[in-house]
């Protein structure tokens, strides 16, 4: 081997400037930052050209995944909390206050009224185990769905005196007819405009 | 800066102030390494931007409302089939003026039909305000993505109108084969 002479300098490289950028970015993402809920039913979203922004308020986000489970996510703690206030009046299933103060603090749900109960108790790390929430009926048998709708327009115009505005997030693979299905539900009530919720994508496709 | 030069930088000429030769360099490689190490991790956290969503307004359903008649001539149906199928026909479906006929999604197949009739209709109809009016049928077996894409195709050709319709018996027959 040649015998190479190290120059005694450290090859220290001046990292300011990478540090620098590095901290600019981590006060970008830290101010930019909602952290991300996790979701009892991830969809995967069809994606669409339209560049329409989702309300952060007065929404309703109806989620539909996995072969017609229909999950509902209200905005707003107070909202939720009056919502199952009263469902609880009407089906006199009678929710005790902390039950409504959990409640208040639930993202997305997705069982059947008498089912509530039991996922309130749950820990909220364990309520979003797959195969755990089994959707919110919306048959014509049973359309729970149809009364929470209902519940959630009213606490939102008593609260917010404002319509609520809905959101259809359906999972790519989904077959129409069960998106239809919520569609109908809306549409005997008099919600006509809705937002489907999409991913982007390029015109050239 | 990174730097911390004790002495003085030659600022003065007259003064002999040598600054010391172990320059006392603070070692940054283990702030970056945080930063970027939280950089990650905000990241990977953070949903970056709300859900784009897509405006839809359905018909009112109340059948009270008299129908509004339209010219055929103005009508383009969009039937969409199963396995990603598409058929297109103008006019009713017993007396089409074109003859249904099957497409593709995206930019070579449906949106050239509809940008096509979006010129095509106002000039027919002799009035720039009578505008094309699209009249989406979709099937059972077809997907939601089925219909968001022909949603989008809607928004990219810029259609006036357009609706979402339930599909009658003898078109879905027509979209099966």
């Amino acid at each position: 081997m040649s015998k190479v002479k190290m120059s005694k300098k450290a090859t220290s490289i001046d990292m300011t400037a990478m540090c620098d950028v590095a901290f600019l970015l981590l006060t970008f993402f830290i101010l930019t930052a909602t952290a991300k809920q996790p979701e009892p039913l991830p969809v995967d979203t069809p994606a669409s050209t339209v560049q329409t922004k989702l309300p952060d308020t007065d929404l309703a986000v109806i989620t539909i995944g996995q072969k017609g489970k229909v999950f509902l996510g209200i905005k707003g703690t107070d909202v939720r909390k009056r919502t199952l206030e009263l469902l609880s009046e009407k089906t006199k299933i009678g929710f005790t206050k902390e039950e409504l103060e959990k409640f208040s603090l639930v993202d997305d749900f997705g069982v059947p009224l008498n089912e509530l109960r039991g996922l309130l108790t749950l820990k909220a790390s364990d309520r979003n185990k797959e195969g755990l929430q089994k959707g919110i009926p919306h048959d014509s048998i049973d359309n729970q769905l149809k009364e929470w709708i209902l519940a959630a327009r009213l606490a939102n115009a008593e609260l917010h005196d404002k319509q609520l505005n809905f959101a259809i997030k359906g999972d790519a693979k989904e077959e129409y007819p069960e998106i239809k299905k919520v569609m109908d539900i809306l549409q005997d009530q008099g919600v006509n405009k809705f937002n489907l919720v999409t991913g982007l994508r390029s015109k050239d496709f | 800066m990174a730097e911390l030069n004790t002495g003085g930088d030659g600022g003065g000429k007259g003064k002999k102030v040598r600054s010391k030769k172990g320059n006392s360099k603070v070692d940054l490689t283990a702030m970056v390494d945080l930063a970027f190490l939280l950089i990650t991790f905000f990241m990977l956290t953070t949903s970056l931007s709300k859900p784009q969503s897509m405006p839809l307004g359905m018909p009112e359903k109340d059948s009270k409302i008299p129908p509004i008649l339209i010219a055929d001539a103005r009508t383009l149906t969009i039937l969409v089939g199963e396995n990603n199928t598409l058929k297109t026909y103008m006019g009713q479906f017993t007396s089409p003026i074109e003859a249904p006929s099957s497409t593709t999604y995206g930019k070579d197949g449906i949106r050239k039909k509809i940008l096509e009739k979006v010129i095509s209709v106002p000039i027919t109809m002799n009035d720039p305000k009578k505008g094309l009016i699209v009249i989406i049928k979709a099937t059972k077996k077809s997907t939601y993505k089925n219909l968001v894409d022909i949603l989008d195709e809607m928004a990219i050709s810029k259609v006036p109108t357009y609706a979402i319709v339930d599909i009658e018996k003898a078109e879905d027959a027509l979209v099966k084969n």
